[in-house]
């Protein structure tokens, strides 16, 4: 699931910023670009951007570089898309956010709030069996948290997919 | 009329005639009728052509667009009439076909419903287009309709559908008839060449002893052809063409060695397996040229001109590249290009050309290659030469040789079989002065040989050749030399009387059975001019195409002629 798929750093997996116009049926134009190649996208988040005739879309997706250089070109080739570059190795802020509902009681309560506290991610609602937990950094931080709540019963976990940006003056 | 009493199937006429709009090809439907009354009640001079088949109308556009250069419309109704049009677009999608489809769709408010006749066409047709839109109010249509013709026609050349909901064509038109294109994200500037990658591009020209330009349809699109043809004459280098760049070096010329690939001239593939550096001037290296692609021109210094970026590296890494308009590159290299000492090398290929001529025997019984030989003679080999897909095809690329750009028409990419008949009418609507002739096969005319009405109802003068092999011919050559002759679903038993169906038409309708009967029919065949005339040649059944390189094999492994007649002495007791 999710939790393998994002972040690994095994030169296959490659991080896009996609800037479009803000156009119905843009994002299924790019999704059948990615199909038919046969790529994988283990992660999407679309918003709009600062100007709002324009839609920011960050990608993670898996396969062979060469093939993900043509899908990157021919991403740029469709009439909405204004640029679509590949991010991935370079000097950028990734994150991403996470939710977590852990079955537990009031006996560890305690436990899990001090793994949470480890990672700087915070309890965001509390019942009698359960805790919510919202992480945010970057996905090894949330991948070595999940590992060690993993003793719990982890009843659902929703990510967001990475977000990205450019360091200092460097344009996403 | 005032432009405020306009409705939105009105202010699409107009905008259309903005365009240039000289021909719209299309059958109507429910949706659509508000845009066929506006045919009327704008008065226009724009001529709608009602075709048979909606598949049909948009090869005849596509016949248009390949023959004049300019974009064809296309006009369908909803559902189906909009469904049938897909074969028609992806054909031009391959090909680079600038064409603009209009489909009539269900009033907005009933889309996603499963109303009558509803298909979501703008998503069915999402992977064959260059763009679409879906219009949501009557006055974004001027906008819509410009920017439709501007992405068809510039950069890349492709498809752009339009779907109007029925509420918008007969919604009120409230705004400007000229609007602004809206298009942040399509720029394309085939003049910003780089320059330097063209220096580096002459520096190697300069150090080739055996080079080979490869031109293919992008240097027809750019009008590159002047540009070609000195830059071949300046460096003394050869020239090989692909399918669809016909026309773009003539093939007259002693430089030409005539098409490459599957089914290329031998010298050409040898040319191009033996060559130091091949420049590719506006093809997209397609398999069927390639052979194994890790194989092709291993030894050669690879040189790629496109004006889409997507292309470059897709099937080939080039050694060096230039993105840009196919003439303006050209141009550019012309400059800096000198005059290379091929003589050893042309010396050779044009051995290669005394040794392995394309050939073929008249003497038993009907060919192909005979009549396609004796049409080209006769014609001057003026005609706009429009094929179907198949052996037929193959034989017209081989024995048809092409001096002009837009005078060759063929289905390269799609390889769509009843591309062929309608795309003559449409080549011929677009030229109405110049002679057009149609070779197809009997199995591709068949699939739209329903146009013979639209044919005769405008008495369009097109020449269609019919090799009738009574054979799926291709399919069936390839069962013979590589599925030990067993053959499966080629037989086309039970074909009309070709003529005889013609004349059921209004169209002339002639038989050609005999070789010594060639000239006598074709001459007759030209000499008719008030409507189409249908030649039903009854050629050989069992004739196979050759040079060719057998799927998944290389170049250098091409069978130059017929293997043997073994075949044909167990034919007797197959059939």
């Amino acid at each position: 699931m999710a939790m393998q798929q994002n972040g690994r750093k095994d030169g296959n997996t490659h991080t896009l910023s996609v800037t479009v116009a803000n156009k119905p049926g843009v994002l299924a134009r790019i999704a059948h670009v990615f199909a038919r190649r046969g790529f994988n996208i283990d992660s999407l988040v679309v918003s709009t951007s600062v100007e709002g005739n324009f839609s920011r879309m960050t990608i993670t997706a898996t396969g062979d570089p060469a093939g993900l250089g043509q899908i990157i070109q021919q991403v740029n080739k469709l009439v909405d898309v204004i640029h679509c570059t590949d991010h991935t190795g370079e000097d950028i802020v990734l994150k991403e956010l996470a939710l977590i509902k852990v079955h537990v009681g009031a006996e560890a309560r305690n436990e899990v709030l001090q793994i949470a506290d480890h990672f700087g991610a915070e309890s965001v609602d509390l019942t009698e069996t359960s805790m919510m937990l919202m992480a945010t950094g970057d996905s090894e931080k949330v991948d070595a948290m999940l590992a060690l709540l993993k003793k719990f019963k982890i009843i659902e976990l929703v990510r967001t997919g990475k977000v990205l940006m450019a360091r200092g003056e460097l344009p996403t | 009329m005032a432009i405020n009493k306009l409705d939105g199937a009105q202010a699409l006429i107009k905008c259309l005639e903005n365009e240039g709009v000289e021909y719209i090809f299309g059958i109507p439907g429910g949706v659509t009728i508000p845009i066929f009354d506006a045919f009327v009640t704008t008065g226009t001079k724009i001529k709608f052509i009602l075709c048979r088949h909606e598949q049909a109308a948009t090869h005849m556009a596509d016949g248009y667009a390949r023959a004049t250069g300019r974009p064809a419309v296309v006009l369908v109704t909803s559902g189906p009439g909009a469904t049938n049009t897909l074969t028609g677009i992806m054909t031009a999608h391959m090909d680079s076909v600038p064409m603009i489809v209009v489909s009539g769709q269900v009033l907005a408010t009933m889309l996603g419903k499963d109303a009558f006749q509803e298909a979501d066409i703008y998503g069915i047709t999402m992977p064959v287009v260059k763009h679409s839109y879906l219009v949501h109010a009557p006055n974004d249509i001027p906008r819509v309709v410009r920017e439709a013709f501007h992405i068809a026609t510039t950069g890349r050349p492709g498809p752009v559908l339009i779907d109007l909901p029925k509420n918008v064509s007969v919604g009120p038109f409230t705004t400007d008839l000229r609007a602004e294109m809206d298009l942040p994200g399509y720029q394309p500037r085939p003049e910003a060449v780089d320059k330097d990658a063209v220096q580096a591009i002459a520096e190697a020209l300069s150090r080739a002893t055996r080079p080979v330009i490869l031109v293919g349809r992008g240097a027809i699109i750019a009008d590159a052809c002047a540009a070609v043809k000195a830059l071949a004459e300046k460096l003394n280098a050869p020239v090989v063409t692909t399918l669809l760049g016909k026309g773009a070096f003539p093939e007259t010329h002693p430089l030409s060695l005539g098409m490459l690939g599957m089914h290329g001239t031998a010298y050409a593939n040898k040319a191009v397996t033996e060559c130091d550096l091949l420049l590719n001037i506006g093809s997209r290296f397609d398999d069927r040229i390639l052979g194994i692609p890790g194989q092709f021109c291993r030894n050669a210094v690879k040189i790629h001109i496109d004006i889409d970026p997507s292309e470059i590296g897709k099937m080939i890494v080039p050694d060096l590249h230039c993105v840009g308009d196919a003439r303006l590159v050209t141009e550019l290299l012309l400059k800096q290009a000198s005059r290379l000492d091929t003589a050893d090398w042309l010396k050779r290929l044009n051995g290669f050309k005394r040794d392995f001529p394309l050939q073929y025997r008249r003497t038993d019984g009907l060919k192909v290659q005979h009549v396609i030989e004796e049409v080209y003679a006769l014609t001057g080999g003026r005609a706009v030469a429009v094929t179907d897909v198949g052996q037929h095809q193959m034989w017209s690329a081989q024995f048809w040789k092409v001096d002009q750009r837009h005078n060759w028409l063929s289905s390269g990419g799609a390889g769509t079989m009843g591309y062929g008949f309608p795309a003559a009418l449409g080549a011929q609507f677009g030229r109405p002065k110049d002679l057009v002739v149609a070779f197809v096969g009997d199995g591709g005319f068949q699939m739209t040989l329903c146009e013979l009405a639209t044919a005769c109802v405008h008495k369009l003068p097109v020449k269609v050749f019919i090799m009738n092999n009574r054979y799926l011919g291709m399919v069936r050559q390839w069962q013979e030399m590589f599925y030990d002759d067993r053959r499966s679903g080629v037989d086309l038993e039970g074909n009309p009387d070709f003529a005889k169906l013609a004349e059921a038409y209004g169209a002339r309708g002639l038989r050609l059975k005999r070789a010594a009967d060639v000239r006598k029919i074709i001459t007759r065949a030209l000499a008719y001019n008030d409507g189409p005339c249908v030649v039903d040649c009854h050629v050989v059944k069992e004739e196979n195409v050759f040079p060719m390189v057998p799927a998944g094999k290389m170049l250098e492994e091409m069978i130059v002629t017929s293997p043997g007649k073994s075949r044909e002495k167990k034919q007797p007791a197959a059939r």
